[in-house]
């Protein structure tokens, strides 16, 4: 599904990402732990084709595609999803609109039918329900006086609705509440099966509790400096990454 | 005072001279002496000229360099014109009612042209404007063949009203001055939809001028749709007094014309008067549009609010100019005035000057501006969700024009302006 290699980025001259390596096949989720700093969402940002970065070295292939050459707009239709980390506020784009724009041009890529109102209207409001999202929300412009919770489960919403092939989700488990946390991975398990994959970026293995990943990352410095299965994270929560910075 | 402009303004004035005993009401005593003393006002000021303080932003040398002509009569009855959208409708072309073309409905409301019934003019023409002060008003006032007068009768909801003008197509330049006279009796109300277009190949000068009076506890939406032709120049004035209680709410889309001004001359002149002024400006490369507001503040408890919004795109500048005048009398005033552009070229420009002259000490009065591109992180989000990014600049922009727009209360208008947004943006594909 997704593989890098060699891949080295820089932000204003800086270096950030040193020589990654990743290989992420069809139907696994896998997460990437790591310090502050360490790089983990300038990876989520490069790889949804955000143009700060200037990539120096290696490659990304994405469902058989060379994933960096594809703007933005069509990492997304070839079935890539960023979960930010910040969702943005869009003051005056009403979230309904949005959500159905984003979708319909998803759509239109991959040469399906666009859903008009009504037929979005009821795909939307199902897809809320599951995520506990009041219907006021649809009304409101997009993220603009969302709660930190409710930014979240917009974007899990968004991620439902566009059903990627990979979802990269940068931090979402970041300012959630436990329920509200159980909610995301369960939005995103829901999605798990043979043709989907994530990957899950991290500070904390609690929701690795939810969403059980297949392999863990470590990435410090730029490169992945370890990987294993699951237990890798709960010995990264119980002992931090002393052990592992040595060695980067 | 400034030097004569050479070619235009005296050509401008050389066809006063040639038409003076030809024009509308030449024989009224009150009216000859009235264009008389604009013809010489103008003469004496020329077009405005940068070294006018309030012509600092706007250069009139494009529309100097022209002569321009008088329109011929033309009996075309086919006009590529909008569809109507209100129950009344009154079409002017070339600045001349068409009576074929309107549809002015038969109530209570005196409604028709201002050159059928000058005589019933006298006394209101010119009460409001100020020929000696602005010389595009002297210049009207000097040529004004026709123009729309309406009266409200007190108590009575007139509905809504099209006031639309087109030029057609000529293949010298022409320059036409209507004069509109809108006057609303105590506790009228009506809503004006005013739209000007043009032929797209055609070089003219639009240069109309409203005088508009309403009484106590009257109400007059006025939107106004500029979408003159690409050679147009529209050099727009509104002279308006609102009696104590009434209300003056003003929309003004500038997505048209090479040069345009949208100059508003308010006066609250009776306690509890309310006065918005509202508007969008969509430029194109090589376009000018120039939104100049004075606002008098003179009488206590008065409430205004002002919002303009302009989104430039290519070499284009944008020009606004807002003077916020609170008397001494003018106690417990609430005034508010902002002004934001967009800029999507690094070409583009916009001039921004706010002016308050506070007298009254009891006063709330804020006012602001900002000037910015669109965010690069909002326009990355929606392409991260798919979106193109034309599709995504375009949700953006209308998105920075929504509260603007959403000012105006009433349905069709807000339709008619949202569909001249939606034209805009076609126009530009």
């Amino acid at each position: 599904m997704l593989k890098i290699e060699g891949l080295t980025a820089e932000v204003e001259g800086k270096p950030i990402l040193r020589g990654i390596d990743l290989d992420l096949p069809p139907g696994e989720v896998h997460a990437i732990m790591g310090p502050n700093g360490a790089g983990k969402s300038t990876l989520a940002y490069l790889l949804a084709g955000r143009e700060d970065y200037a990539v120096t070295g290696g490659t990304v292939r994405f469902a058989g595609q060379d994933l960096l050459a594809l703007a933005p707009e069509a990492r997304a239709s070839a079935g890539l999803f960023l979960a930010f980390q910040h969702p943005v506020e869009l003051p005056g784009v009403g979230n309904a609109l949005f959500l159905r724009t984003a979708l319909n041009a998803i759509r239109r890529a991959r040469g399906e039918d666009e859903l008009d109102a009504m037929q979005f209207l009821k795909l939307v409001r199902e897809r809320m329900r599951s995520l506990a999202m009041p219907e006021d929300m649809l009304k409101r412009s997009a993220n603009v006086g969302f709660s930190g919770g409710e930014k979240k489960r917009n974007e899990v919403l968004q991620m439902a609705l566009m059903r990627p092939k990979l979802a990269i989700l940068d931090e979402t488990d970041s300012g959630l509440d436990i329920d509200a946390l159980r909610i995301v991975a369960e939005g995103v398990n829901a999605l798990r099966g043979p043709d989907f994959s994530a990957l899950v970026i991290t500070h904390h293995q609690r929701l690795l509790d939810y969403l059980v990943p297949d392999r863990v990352h470590v990435l410090i410095g730029g490169r992945i400096v370890q990987s294993g299965g699951p237990e890798l994270a709960r010995k990264l929560e119980a002992e931090g990454y002393g052990f592992l910075q040595a060695a980067a | 005072m400034s030097k004569l402009a050479p070619g235009g303004a005296e050509a401008l004035l050389r066809r006063y001279e040639g038409l003076s005993s030809r024009l509308p009401g030449a024989r009224l005593p009150w009216l000859a002496s009235l264009r008389a003393a604009a013809a010489a006002a103008f003469r004496a000021q020329g077009l405005p000229s940068r070294r006018a303080e309030a012509w600092r932003y706007t250069d009139l040398r494009p529309i100097a360099e022209v002569e321009f002509a008088e329109p011929l009569l033309s009996v075309t009855a086919a006009l590529p014109l909008p569809a109507q959208r209100l129950p009344r409708r009154a079409v002017f072309v070339d600045g001349r009612f068409r009576e074929g073309l309107s549809e002015l409905g038969d109530n209570d409301v005196a409604l028709g042209s201002l050159a059928a019934d000058l005589p019933a003019a006298e006394g209101r023409l010119g009460r409001l404007a100020r020929p000696e002060d602005h010389p595009l008003t002297a210049l009207n006032t000097a040529l004004f063949e026709d123009g729309l007068t309406v009266t409200v009768p007190a108590g009575i909801d007139a509905g809504g009203l099209e006031l639309s003008h087109f030029v057609l197509a000529a293949e010298r330049p022409l320059a036409c001055h209507p004069r509109h006279l809108i006057r609303l009796e105590p506790g009228a109300r009506l809503l004006l939809l005013e739209s000007a277009q043009g032929d797209v190949a055609t070089r003219y000068l639009h240069n109309p001028v409203f005088e508009i009076e309403i009484a106590e506890g009257a109400s007059l939406v006025h939107v106004r749709l500029q979408q003159e032709g690409e050679a147009g120049f529209q050099l727009g004035t509104i002279y308006a007094r609102i009696e104590a209680g009434g209300t003056y709410d003003n929309f003004t889309l500038n997505a048209g014309g090479r040069l345009v001004r949208n100059e508003i001359h308010a006066v609250l002149a009776g306690p509890e008067a309310a006065c918005h002024m509202n508007g969008a400006q969509l430029l194109r490369d090589g376009q000018h549009a120039d939104t100049t507001t004075v606002l008098d503040h003179a009488a206590p408890d008065c409430r205004s609010r002002q919002t303009y919004k302009t989104v430039l795109s290519g070499r284009s500048r944008g020009v606004f100019q807002g003077r916020i005048h609170v008397h001494q009398v003018a106690q417990r005033t609430d005034g508010y005035q902002m002004n934001q552009a967009l800029l999507l070229s690094p070409e583009a420009e916009i001039d921004s000057k706010p002016q308050l002259e506070i007298y009254a000490d009891d006063v709330k009065c804020s006012h602001g501006a900002t000037v910015g591109a669109l965010d690069a992180d909002q326009l990355f989000y929606l392409r991260a969700r798919g979106i193109p990014e034309p599709v995504a600049r375009t949700m953006l922009i209308d998105a920075f024009l929504q509260d603007v727009v959403d000012t105006i209360a009433e349905g069709p208008a807000r339709d008619a302006v949202a569909t001249a947004i939606a034209d805009w943006w076609r126009g530009r594909a």
